[in-house]
């Protein structure tokens, strides 16, 4: 146990020794495979013990007793269906589609006895599973279960897998898999005093070739008495993988900037109303955002409730419902506070600072202190690459998601009647209110529709950030910053400022950290201000005294 | 919907609960009624930032002396709880605390959560010569005589994960991640100075500071991942604060980094904070305390079960920072008795030494220092929100209120019973007066 323990690679050596052997060797020795064969229920027991140790000794066993059943044993393990009874210490096994077996013998168990519980693992048994199970995989029918079994060897490094590894290439026949192999081969000989020098020097450049994270350490791992031809490969190949990955790093930054831009875009995007068309300094408007990401916790909840089902759509449900929700609320502190202090600034900052207290105590009141957590549905988790550059699913959705909005609001403003009436009210009330426009209505549509877009906001955010009732507080004065940066009442101002402090702040953060990073931006800002009052874009004409 | 409709009610009902002993405290304060209760002060904020950690170690009080009176209160006289709403405005935690000393006339405080909060107390509690317990894991390198602190020092917390991480996953290289404050400075420069010792080199140490609240990671997460990628087992050891630590995971495990990739310990995530995560992505990464809710013993069991009795919630999560109050409350119950006062310096004097059974089958001891002894645990985060304890101390470890690796508190020491100092220089031989740095 101990041995096993002390290399996970071990593992993955034994089972790639075991695949050689069967590729190469098996009509040779059938007894040797049959004999270790012969007791496999020993080993098995031993995942019923309940003890790390264990589990992981009988991983190692499992992989050379030649069992044709390791692989299947193996996955049940890594999904959690490999059961185990805690009285009997019986195992079984659990298929994906729910049928239980024997996991010693296969046969199927009729009554599995209640109580049974998952193998536990920790992460070193988890890295052994992970191992095993790629090693297992080399020879599997599935071309991208092969690809992975490629990246699990190239990952641990092992010697000993060589000859299995040659095995699986001679055998190879989808092109990817095969230079996936190869590039696992060259990481196993780069290193290898046993191979010729010519062959390591063609690994490294192999290797490098990949110019990836992962190829970067594998060319650093490079033994100190390694011959100069293939250090200096490799010495090659890390500067032209580091001067790439610098590349990149930028891109990536960027990206990074977009990302947040958005994210400042859309807390913005509705105070860019409030505050930018309306002029009211609203400190409640960071609640909205919290309440739009309540409605989304209430609407998964009842979802994952009563219609399970329906949970790849509860963000597409909950953007009407937290609209509305906000909407209404803002409406109703229109009417019962705003609309009396329209032109007192000061008062008005007072007063939706307290509103905004009172949103956020009321909410701790009726759901709790705690963060409540609101799930990502499938399409927004995980990542892929371009390039050396991981994008995630969920970040890309938001900076698609502000856009939208942005450009739905754009319209909504500049395309429909009442548009036409908040431009008029804002511009000039009395003569609105001369034409005939009921301009009480309009504000309080208006601060009704400017919170209704912060609660669309919320739900986008509940995706990123802790729905909590202090939600809101974190994101005031970054909005605040980009409606005054981008020029109070201009909404394509907002956008720019948005994407520009995104990105500008992005490109700080390598350097100055993160904290650091902040100051300066807040720094910046704070002296472009004192350059132009009106920020970048401003309004001209006799909008501005409106 | 049922289950929503549940938790509106029990927020209510807290909300409500905490309404009516606020009421009974005002109804108190008019009667002569001072001389048949004894009056403990709760000092934890109910709302603002902290309300997400606090609020739960309120309650949890509110349980034990809700027990204690049941089981006939102390000294023959019930306890009574005087609930104060600091706001998580740390100014406000030195009024609301003198507030609780001289106007509602307290016999021990039990309260703060952040460090800067205990720090702005400190004068109250020794101008007025009261009792604070301070329940929560802290960065040490102090040690006052009104102060108890029922928390890990660094030593029985972050020290023991590190070394975890050492023996049994091979790390050699650190990311120290951490909120911009006290208590990720000073544990960072400990741990460093710790790391340095055992021979890791200064190249393989990164260290990441953010601020409070921070909710965009993209960066420093790809970082750690250049970081790891250097051919060396890397882990984090994160001492990222409470609300950050959620977008910190999720941003983990949506750039494919997994706990069997580079493993992240923390010391400020616990059952409470996993209750607003999603936990799948996160099966496999660490935690450091003293205390696990999945721990089996017969005392867990009962606690569990009183607790949620309590909430009328039988999901509610118990932590480490409640058993830390649950081992506070019964030492300071045991000191009174034994002293038959509630007088601050005959308590004081009688709490050294106290030994109460922990909730993990050991028993801790009130030392000198006026920290306790506790087991370490490491746990690993499961698919159901709760840890899986896969390592832990063989013998309690006594708490060190200085920190031998760092090079102002090497030879201090603290010893309120013999030496009556809280920062002896063991070189000099003397005692460094007002306690603190």
């Amino acid at each position: 146990m101990r041995i096993l323990r002390a290399t996970r690679s071990g593992i993955v050596s034994l089972a790639l020794l075991m695949f050689a052997g069967i590729l190469f060797l098996t009509p040779a020795t059938p007894a040797r495979a049959q004999g270790a064969a012969a007791d496999p229920a020993g080993t098995i027991a031993r995942f019923g013990t309940d003890s790390y140790g264990d589990t992981e000794a009988a991983l190692g066993a499992l992989s050379v007793s030649g069992d044709p059943r390791a692989s299947e044993i193996v996955e049940a393990l890594r999904d959690g269906r490999l059961l185990f009874d805690p009285q009997t210490k019986a195992v079984f096994l659990r298929s994906p589609a729910g049928a239980v077996t024997d996991a010693a013998t296969g046969a199927a168990v009729a009554a599995p006895p209640a109580g049974l519980r998952p193998v536990r693992m920790n992460n070193r048994v988890r890295r052994a599973v992970d191992a095993a199970a790629g090693a297992l995989a080399l020879v599997s029918p599935d071309p991208a279960k092969r690809l992975d079994a490629a990246a699990a060897v190239f990952k641990s490094r092992d010697a000993a897998a060589l000859p299995a590894l040659d095995a699986a290439i001679a055998k190879e026949s989808d092109a990817r898999v095969k230079t996936a192999l190869a590039e696992a081969r060259a990481v196993l000989i780069v290193g290898n005093p046993s191979v010729a020098e010519a062959e390591r020097v063609a690994a490294a450049r192999l290797i490098a070739a990949r110019g990836d994270q992962e190829a970067l350490a594998a060319l650093s791992n490079l033994p100190a008495d390694s011959p100069a031809a293939v250090k200096q490969a490799a010495a090659a190949g890390i500067e032209s993988i580091n001067s790439s990955l610098a590349m990149w790093a930028v891109a990536q930054n960027v990206w990074y900037g977009l990302s947040l831009g958005s994210v400042l875009l859309l807390a913005a995007i509705g105070l860019a109303i409030t505050f930018g068309v309306m002029g009211v300094i609203n400190m409640a408007h960071g609640e909205m955002v919290m309440i739009g990401a309540y409605t989304t916790f209430v609407v998964q909840e009842v979802i994952r409730t009563s219609a399970p089902f329906l949970f790849g759509w509860s963000l597409a449900i909950a953007l009407p419902l937290a609209f509305l929700v906000t909407a209404l609320v803002g409406i109703l502190i229109e009417r019962t506070v705003i609309r009396f202090l329209y032109g007192r600034p000061l008062e008005t900052l007072l007063a939706t600072w307290g509103i905004s207290l009172i949103l956020q105590q009321a909410v701790r009141s009726i759901f709790g202190p705690t963060n409540k957590e609101v799930g990502a549905p499938y399409w927004m988790s995980g990542s892929f690459d371009i390039g050396q550059m991981a994008i995630t699913y969920n970040r890309l959705w938001i900076i698609v998601f502000a856009l939208l909005v942005f450009f739905a609001l754009l319209l909504v403003l500049k395309r429909t009647m009442l548009g036409l009436y908040v431009r008029a009210v804002t511009q000039n009330r009395r003569m609105a209110a001369a034409m005939g426009i009921r301009t009480g209505r309009i504000d309080a549509l208006t601060f009704g529709f400017g919170s209704g877009i912060a609660g669309i906001a919320g739900v986008a955010l509940s995706q990123i950030d802790n729905v909590s009732p202090n939600l809101g507080q974190g994101y005031i004065i970054d909005s605040f910053m980009v409606v005054v940066f981008g020029g109070v009442g201009n909404l394509w101002g907002t956008l720019v400022a948005a994407f520009g402090l995104g990105i500008a702040n992005k490109l700080l953060e390598p350097f100055a950290g993160a904290v650091l990073g902040k100051i300066i931006i807040l720094v910046l800002i704070i002296l472009f201000i004192q350059k132009r009052p009106r920020g970048l874009f401003a309004l001209k004409g006799r909008a501005v005294e409106a | 919907m049922l289950g929503l409709l549940g938790r509106a009610a029990k927020g209510l009902g807290v909300g409500l609960g905490a309404l009516a002993a606020v009421a009974a405290v005002a109804g108190s304060i008019g009667s002569a009624s001072a001389q048949e209760t004894i009056k403990v002060g709760i000092l934890h904020s109910l709302s603002g930032t902290m309300a997400i950690s606090e609020t739960t170690l309120k309650n949890v009080m509110l349980m034990l002396i809700e027990e204690q009176n049941k089981k006939g209160g102390v000294l023959g006289k019930k306890l009574e709880p005087v609930v104060v709403d600091p706001a998580s405005n740390w100014p406000l935690f030195a009024e609301k605390a003198r507030e609780l000393v001289t106007k509602d006339k307290v016999a021990a405080v039990f309260g703060c959560w952040t460090s800067v909060s205990r720090k702005s107390v400190l004068p109250v509690f020794k101008e007025l010569n009261s009792i604070l317990f301070y329940p929560v894991q802290y960065e040490g390198e102090e040690s006052e005589r009104n102060v108890f602190y029922t928390g890990a020092a660094p030593n029985q917390q972050a020290i023991p994960a590190v070394e975890y991480l050492m023996k049994e996953e091979k790390v050699e290289r650190w990311v120290l991640a951490g909120t911009d404050y006290v208590y990720p400075r000073t544990t960072n420069k400990i741990l460093e100075a710790f790391l340095k010792s055992k021979g890791v080199k200064a190249e393989d140490i990164m260290i990441n500071y953010t601020p409070f609240g921070q909710s965009d990671w993209q960066t420093i997460v790809s970082d750690i991942k250049k970081f790891g990628s250097a051919g060396k087992k890397t882990a984090v050891v994160s001492t990222i604060n409470g609300d950050a630590n959620v977008p910190f995971y999720k941003e983990l495990a949506n750039q494919g980094i997994k706990a069997t990739d580079i493993p992240v310990v923390a010391f400020s995530v616990g059952e409470e904070e996993l209750a607003g995560m999603d936990t799948k992505p996160l099966v496999g990464h660490l935690a450091a305390w003293n205390y696990f809710m999945s721990i089996k013993t017969p005392e867990n069991d009962a606690f569990i079960k009183q607790w949620q009795a309590f909430m009328k919630n039988p999901k509610a999560v118990t932590n480490d920072p409640m058993e830390a109050h649950y081992i506070g409350f019964n030492m300071w119950v045991q000191a009174v008795t034994k002293a038959g006062t509630t007088d601050p310096d005959k308590v004081i004097a009688a709490l050294p030494g106290t030994k109460q059974p922990n909730l993990t089958g050991g028993v801790s001891e009130m030392l000198a220092n006026h920290h306790i002894t506790k087991p370490v645990f490491i746990g690993e985060i499961e698919e159901d929100g709760q840890f899986d304890v896969v390592w832990k101390t063989e013998n309690l470890i006594p708490g060190e209120a200085w920190s031998p690796q760092l090079e102002g508190s090497k030879f201090l020491v603290a010893d309120w019973v013999k030496l009556n100092c809280g920062n002896f220089d063991t070189q000099k031989n003397v005692c460094l007066g007002s306690a603190t740095k």
